[in-house]
């Protein structure tokens, strides 16, 4: 990565590396030991949809393959007022591996049919017993983690992020430029 | 002295502390090096007349500042509610109540002045009165009562005294080489003081921005254990400062070049961040994010 490449036109993307999703289950645990924070059970990928059968197709597949699942979740796939898709996985709120499992198989039956650059961001909602709820974040293309805590309309509890990132910074790659933490208004489950 | 609750941060008093020896190993120097350069009649005079002047200022610094900011001392029947608030604050404080103050200013702000906890007064703006709500005033009020507590006004005013003495002596010693421009041989002198001086003032300076900041975040945290709402003192210090919030409110869907965003992340401190009185924004709110989180740890 340096000048060469930029004039080139060559630079490597940032790689992600979707494995990260099976580190939630420990990071939720320190969350609940450290600030009182559950898993409230549902997950969620949110991408673009692709016009054309291919694509369809493959959400088919998807959504089949997570409710062949012993557990049998709940899937629902819904639009949002930004034309993104979310897929929101329903299953229990004592089994974070399942549901993290179920969103890494989303997130890598889209990449390997080609869907890669539709793929935005999976969320894993976490809720304390005062009501408080954030969202954990995995930006696709950053392969990082961020907490989005909303508090309002459209107001975020700074704090309750800062402390969940200085927790997980550890356990997690977390993204490092607040300026990168960019709100997921109204995303299911928050 | 009065005796507070206001709980103690061992990691920032003992930089504090060191900040304030080296002022004092800086005031020690100028005199010694006034001494070895105009001659010792001089020397104790400035040293008297740099602690003289800031004497004077620590003693009048609350009506000093209240005549700075037009503020106008208000009583419990003027602003009940705000009188009310300090109250239960000095109460859970365990701290004499310092008068209260309104300045009629659209720029929120607030200030804690005095010469001890006895004399302080309070002063909000009625910028801050407007813009804020109940619970992050209080979260303001708190910073400002441990501003009382702490004794900052003495603090800052002893620290500054080495800056104020050599200060005076630059002055002096211009008008001393005005004076004396005839005596060819006492010129070197003068001008190794006035350099001293200089330099004395500019180092004093830094390590006083220094301690202010170190104030601030101990007054910060203290605040926040006296209210136990340190997100209360988060909201009210982004409403505040008016900078852009710490984290977007674009929404990441509506973004997605959010890779080529506008407004870079700040990185490292540069000049501004060691002249600046008050730490910078980010770093407040971390502090108030750890506090948060020691706060809600279970209890199980």
């Amino acid at each position: 990565m340096g000048l060469w490449e930029a004039l080139r036109a060559r630079t490597q993307p940032k790689r992600n590396n979707l494995d990260a999703l099976f580190l939630v289950p420990s990071a939720a645990i320190t969350l609940q030991t450290a600030l009182g924070f559950e898993p409230t059970g549902t997950g969620s990928v949110c991408y673009r949809s692709a016009a054309g059968a291919a694509f369809a197709q493959t959400q088919d597949d998807v959504v089949a393959l997570i409710r062949d699942d012993a557990e049998a979740p709940e899937v629902t796939v819904t639009q949002d007022d930004f034309g993104f898709t979310w897929l929101v996985v329903e299953g229990d709120a004592s089994d974070p591996s399942g549901l993290c499992t179920d969103l890494h198989a989303v997130n890598t039956t889209l990449e390997l049919n080609g869907f890669e650059g539709g793929l935005l961001c999976s969320m894993v909602p976490f809720a304390n017993a005062s009501g408080q709820r954030f969202g954990l974040t995995y930006l696709y293309k950053q392969g990082t983690f961020y907490p989005f805590a909303p508090s309002g309309e459209q107001s975020r509890d700074t704090l309750l992020e800062l402390s969940v990132r200085d927790l997980l910074a550890a356990e997690l790659p977390m993204e490092p430029d607040l300026q990168r933490w960019l709100a997921v208004w109204k995303a299911p489950g928050l | 002295m009065a005796t507070s609750r206001f709980i103690k941060d061992t990691g920032l008093t003992a930089r504090m502390t060191l900040t304030m020896f080296l002022l004092g190993a800086l005031f020690v120097g100028l005199v010694v090096g006034v001494i070895y350069a105009v001659g010792p009649g001089y020397a104790p005079i400035i040293a008297v007349a740099g602690i003289g002047v800031a004497f004077w200022q620590w003693w009048s610094s609350d009506k000093v500042a209240m005549r700075a900011m037009r503020a106008r001392e208000v009583t419990p029947e003027e602003a009940p509610e705000l009188h009310g608030m300090i109250d239960r604050l000095c109460a859970l404080a365990d701290m004499p109540k310092p008068r209260v103050g309104i300045a009629d200013m659209s720029v929120p702000n607030a200030f804690a002045t005095g010469r001890s906890p006895d004399r302080a007064v309070v002063c909000v703006t009625t910028g801050i009165l407007q813009t804020l709500e109940t619970h992050e005033l209080e979260a303001v009020l708190a910073h400002e009562l441990s501003h009382v507590a702490h004794r900052d006004v003495l603090v800052m005013t002893v620290a500054s005294s080495a800056g104020i003495a050599a200060g005076l002596m630059m002055r002096g010693a211009q008008y001393g080489a005005m004076g004396r421009s005839r005596n060819n041989s006492a010129l070197p002198a003068v001008l190794v003081a006035i350099l001293v001086s200089l330099v004395v003032y500019a180092v004093s300076f830094v390590l006083l921005r220094l301690l202010s900041r170190y104030r601030e975040l101990s007054a910060d945290r203290a605040g926040a254990y006296l209210t136990l709402k340190p997100s209360a003192l988060a909201t009210a210090l982004q409403k505040i400062s008016g900078e852009a919030a710490l984290t977007p409110r674009d929404d990441l869907r509506s973004n997605p070049a959010s890779a080529l965003c506008i407004v870079p992340a700040l990185r490292g401190a540069g000049l501004g961040g060691l002249l600046a009185t008050h730490p910078p924004l980010q770093q407040r709110l971390e502090q108030l994010a750890r506090i948060q989180a020691e706060l809600s740890r279970p209890a199980g």
